[in-house]
């Protein structure tokens, strides 16, 4: 017992060192883009952990989970840049400074902001059930897709194709996260690349999703997902309010898409509508269901896997991409991996890389 | 020129491409319930299909006539997209029918990811010109123009919906893909083959495809590898619409969104001012669907309660 423990402890220990060392390591190669992709892969984890709580334990397909971020992203990008106080006169009148709200303030709102988008979503289609569901909430991400690449007139609120740019990076103690920082510690200097301090604060705001992830799943409203997504019916039987419940579990993953969006924008220091395009939600979706529905470690996997994993391909892709006369390039062989991925996993494991042990215990027997 | 009249023409010639879109998706939802999102990607291939036979066929046989060419270039890329959904479903589907609901979604989704990026490869990812095979001179109908392509598209479409109403009310084959659809179970007894039902399916529905998605190319005169999602996306919200298996549900669904979206762009700008121009027409699908699955969830035509898990 007391061995287990320990044996358990280390392990954990070992992956914390291991993740707080990673980038370290990835930066000391000389080239930032190795941590970059790191970095985008910690979002897609965020994301999926988010789209977790209505895919995994509710049960609810979510084909427009996207939109939250982008919501996040946006509000983010028009709070912490020039872009409004640009194009009004009465913003730059109110903001003589420009306006620059601070990242932790935005992340609040965006959080609040995207979980009323949610519940504003959720309420008229919850009662659609499977295959109509994911449809409705599809044709919602294209509709805020649409909106705001439309949005640029008659006035300009999101600035359309172009995108916003010159956001914000995030300020943390003083310190603004866009430049390398360099430690000097008793004659020792360390310089950490800005993408390696992103990577902290993204991986920060991974820990928490998971503590909260873990926290839901084993609370009471946490269960009651899970009894909807085994059968509504009984569900409902035994007293459960289930449209508030699947309201609620809209609501949180919406939270979480608008808090990744935050960090998606000030990260990238910018947006652009075609960061939100279906594929996106596809993408995330794909992830929660190939890792395994449900299950935390799992969605986690499946996250790091279908994001990192053709990135690194695509950088080791060149003699490929040469063999086949650049008929295959990079971006092409990334996109026929995914795709194969999500066909591939299906058919051997149709219920993920790594499922959860207890996912449909009911009908095990 | 009149608007009205001639938004009314285009709303139809879009409303009958989506109608055959529709009805492969609604035949194939109603008897194994699965959305298949690889359809709208199989439009895509018969497209593509037919543009690079007809560049083939146009430089071997000069003297042939144009609509010969249209003619053989759509047959062949029939057979093709029969042939590719026929082995999808085969090598994607059938295995994952029993299993969660989730999975065989995903799959269907990297099928069409999958059929994307596969014409990418093959090819190449530029959008092409589509060569316009019948006469282009407009024809002037009472203040408004209808193009020989289009006149074509809706009695192609209606010759289509003929055979096929004729072959699910009067085969064999079509009684037994009704049967199937009711019960599977209870039509395997009766001695029909479920499987074979549900192949015939997907081959009719990929037929179905492949003239809209010939159709589709030779009206707007370009091909490209993502030309077939949105189609796709918004053939299956009129089969929903028209009430989901049923078959002509997804016809009068599919025309009814091809006349809302054509005359929701139309006046659109009008309506609301120059506020909102015609750029939001892609939206028009899924407010409706929205409305429809709210309001009245089993469809304009449907019988069946849209319940399914």
């Amino acid at each position: 017992m007391m061995k287990t423990k320990i044996g358990k402890f280390a392990v954990y220990l070992l992956v914390a060192i291991a993740m707080l060392a990673l980038p370290l390591v990835l930066q000391s190669t000389g080239s930032n883009s190795w941590v970059r992709i790191v970095d985008m892969a910690l979002l897609y984890v965020l994301l999926a952990l988010g789209l977790n709580i209505v895919v995994g334990y509710a049960g609810l397909l979510d084909l427009g989970f996207i939109a939250f971020f982008a919501v996040g992203a946006y509000l983010y990008s028009l709070l912490a840049s020039p872009h409004l106080t640009d194009t009004f006169v009465f913003m730059a009148e109110m903001f003589p400074n420009g306006l620059h709200m601070n990242f932790w303030i935005v992340m609040v709102i965006a959080g609040c902001v995207a979980g009323m988008t949610g519940l504003i979503l959720g309420a008229p289609v919850l009662k659609l059930r499977g295959d109509y569901l994911a449809i409705v909430t599809l044709g919602f991400g294209e509709i805020v897709r649409i909106f705001m690449l439309n949005l640029d007139r008659p006035i300009n609120l999101t600035n359309g194709p172009k995108g916003i740019s010159n956001v914000d990076a995030v300020t943390v103690f003083g310190h603004s996260m866009s430049q390398r920082l360099t430690v000097e510690f008793g004659g020792w200097t360390y310089t950490f690349e800005s993408v390696t301090l992103y990577y902290y604060l993204i991986l920060f705001f991974v820990m928490m999703a998971i503590v909260i992830a873990y926290r839901l799943q084993d609370s009471r409203i946490g269960r009651a997902w899970m009894a909807i997504r085994e059968d509504e019916i009984a569900a409902k039987a035994m007293g459960l309010n289930t449209r508030n419940l699947k309201l609620a579990a809209f609501g949180m993953s919406a939270t979480f898409g608008g808090v990744s969006g935050v960090l998606f924008a000030s990260f990238m220091r910018g947006v652009y509508p075609e960061s939100f395009i279906l594929m996106e939600s596809v993408m995330v979706v794909a992830m929660v269901v190939l890792g395994g529905l449900g299950h935390i470690p799992g969605v986690i996997l499946g996250a790091l896997l279908l994001a990192g994993l053709p990135e690194l391909l695509r950088h080791v892709a060149g003699p490929v991409t040469e063999m086949t006369g650049g008929r295959l390039a990079p971006e092409i062989l990334r996109q026929l991996l995914i795709a194969m991925a999500m066909v591939g996993v299906m058919l051997i494991r149709p219920k993920g890389l790594w499922p959860s042990p207890e996912h449909g215990k009911s009908l095990a027997k | 020129m009149d608007v009205l009249l001639q938004q009314i023409i285009n709303g139809l010639v879009l409303g009958s491409m989506y109608a055959l879109v529709a009805l492969g998706y609604t035949m194939v939802y109603g008897i194994i319930g699965l959305i298949n999102f690889a359809h709208g990607d199989v439009l895509m291939v018969g497209a593509l299909t037919s543009w690079m036979l007809i560049g083939w066929m146009s430089e071997a046989w000069v003297g042939l006539p144009n609509w010969m060419i249209l003619l053989f270039a759509t047959m062949i890329a029939m057979v093709v997209c029969a042939v590719l959904n026929f082995s999808i479903e085969k090598l994607a589907y059938r295995p994952l029918r029993n299993s969660p609901r989730l999975a065989p979604l995903i799959t269907a989704i990297g099928m069409s990811l999958l059929l994307q990026t596969l014409a990418m490869i093959i090819w190449a990812p530029n959008p092409k010109s589509y060569p316009s095979m019948l006469p282009r001179d407009p024809i002037p109908i009472g203040g408004a123009v209808i193009s020989v392509t289009q006149i074509t598209i809706l009695a192609v479409t209606a010759i289509t919906l003929a055979l096929l109403m004729y072959l699910v009310n009067r085969t064999n084959l079509g009684r037994a893909m009704r049967a199937t659809a009711e019960n599977p179970r209870v039509a395997a007894l009766m001695g029909i083959k479920p499987d074979v039902v549900i192949s015939a399916t997907f081959i009719i529905g990929a037929m179905l495809a492949a003239i809209a998605g010939v159709m589709w190319a030779s009206n707007y005169g370009t091909v490209q590898h993502a030309m077939g999602f949105m189609p796709g996306l918004k053939a299956f919200v009129a089969a929903v619409m028209g009430g989901i298996g049923n078959l002509a549900g997804a016809v009068v669904g599919g025309i009814a969104l091809g006349l809302i979206e054509s005359l929701g762009a139309g006046y659109l700008g009008k309506l609301t001012g120059g506020f909102l121009g015609s750029q939001y027409a892609d939206i028009f699908a899924f407010i409706v669907l929205a409305l429809v699955l709210t309001l009245r969830p089993s469809g304009l035509l449907g019988e069946r309660v849209a319940d399914r898990a």
